[in-house]
């Protein structure tokens, strides 16, 4: 892991050395102890390769959290903060898997009763015919209620060219819920940040009403690298120095090419690799070529990568 | 007269946090909970009115009580009820059910006296209540 910060405990103000003897105190070390959110930030330290402007902010809510929780104790207490969020950023840069992190860490904060998270899509809210979609809304805000309701791909709840949508009404009864029930719910928009814009622009309340506009950034080919070696690691495969090399300038080039969708690309090419590698182990095994031992069953080698569709197109000219 | 009918109808008004709390256990339970109203509080009048659909897959109470603030802004005197539907096999039926809301003034039964063949007599019971045609009451 390339973060240091992993054990450090969220910056707190540096407010103990100010506090008067006689005046009512809390300890902030003790709270954080106590909510055990340390474990959940150090796991996303751990897990979440690069990220750093998201990790920081969910550092910072953390944080807010925790004195808004120590604020409290002392009976001077602020009223919930705002947590409704916007994730923006390309495809496969972990929108989702930290929405769902992000469900456990302000559980454990105590920001939100359940430890749940529904997802849902435009379908999910939207209706077919008039009247069905503020009964199809309510019901899915009442089953996030408690919790966290994450909205993927929320740019397609508006669409501009039909005037007579029905994802107006959806968006109308979402804002009065995110602004009624603040105490109840949690909501998370996702999408891709050019269409999340165009969005935001034509709905001018719903930015008003998130606090949190995180922008997930792309991640480098080291980045890329270190994510697939996880991803390796968890479905016991392996990549030799060559091969490592070989995925080095496939991502390289995939990078360049349209539609890469990070992560999710990763995944994918990983993925192929897979079937080549079994169906390279299944050829020389009909051929003779005696038992196959674990080593080589977990080995992913560079004839496996260099396979790929990717390299047929002329390298990438150097930046 | 104040009608007994479900869990908890001999004990105080429930307050709108206990009830939240009776919600919060039949869906830790597993159980789905509705709203139902009505204006007949005869004990045989078993099907009351749906106020919207049985919740699935709700898990805080929230949810719930929103409907329920719902119903009673609706329906400030009439009787509402929440159940608790237990959808296991073997089950399949309420688990729990209580009344949240009842009108001010509950007027209560009269028992009525018919005679039939010979000297043998019917009893029936009727709200004083629902004397009044329904579009009037």
């Amino acid at each position: 892991m390339t973060s240091a910060t992993a054990d450090l405990p969220v910056r707190e103000p540096a407010e103990k050395s100010a506090v008067k003897p006689d005046m009512p105190s809390v300890d902030l070390v003790a709270l954080f102890r106590e909510s055990t959110v340390g474990d959940v930030l150090a796991e996303l330290d751990r897990d979440l390769v690069g990220l750093t402007p998201v990790k920081t902010r969910i550092r910072e809510i953390a944080a807010q959290l925790l004195v808004e929780r120590a604020r409290e104790t002392l009976g001077i207490a602020s009223g919930a903060p705002t947590l409704h969020m916007c994730f923006s950023g390309n495809p496969g840069t972990g929108k989702t898997t930290v929405a769902l992190r992000m469900a456990d860490v302000l559980f454990r904060l105590g920001y939100i009763r359940r430890k749940h998270l529904v997802s849902v899509t435009r379908d999910d809210l939207v209706g077919q015919y008039i009247g069905h979609t503020a009964p199809k809304t309510r019901d899915v805000l009442k089953r996030a209620m408690g919790g966290v309701l994450f909205i993927d791909e929320a740019y397609y709840l508006y669409r501009p060219e039909n005037e007579r949508d029905y994802g107006q009404e959806a968006i109308e009864i979402l804002l009065q819920t995110m602004e009624n029930q603040r105490s109840d719910l949690v909501v998370i928009l996702a999408g891709y940040e050019s269409r999340m814009e165009t969005f935001f622009q034509s709905n001018p309340g719903f930015r008003s009403r998130i606090a949190h506009h995180v922008t997930f950034p792309d991640y480098d080919v080291a980045e890329l690298i270190e994510i697939a070696e996880g991803m390796l690691a968890r479905m016991h495969y392996r990549l030799d120095a060559e091969a490592r090399a070989a995925f080095e300038e496939y991502l390289a080039r995939r990078i360049r090419q349209p539609n890469f969708a990070n992560a999710r690309s990763v995944r994918n090419a990983l993925d192929r690799a897979r079937l080549r590698q079994a169906s390279r182990i299944f050829a020389d095994a009909m051929q003779g070529g005696g038992p196959s031992d674990t080593a080589a069953l977990t080995l992913l080698s560079a004839t496996d990568i260099r396979a790929s569709r990717v390299f047929d197109t002329p390298p990438p000219r150097p930046v | 007269m104040r009608i007994t009918q479900g869990t908890f109808s001999f004990l105080p008004e429930l307050t709108d946090e206990e009830i939240g709390l009776q919600i919060d256990y039949a869906l830790q339970q597993g159980w789905a909970c509705s709203v139902e109203f009505t204006d007949d509080p005869h004990p045989r009048n078993t099907y009351w009115e749906m106020w919207g659909l049985p919740m699935f897959d709700l898990k805080d109470p929230a949810g719930a009580m929103q409907e329920v603030t719902a119903c009673r802004t609706t329906y400030p005197q009439h009787y509402i009820k929440v159940n608790a539907f237990d959808s296991v096999r073997g089950f399949e039926t309420m688990r729990l059910s209580f009344i949240v809301n009842r009108p001010q003034d509950e007027p209560g039964f009269r028992l009525e006296r018919q005679d039939v063949q010979g000297r043998v007599q019917h009893y029936a019971m009727k709200a004083y209540s629902n004397d009044q045609p329904p579009a009037s009451r």
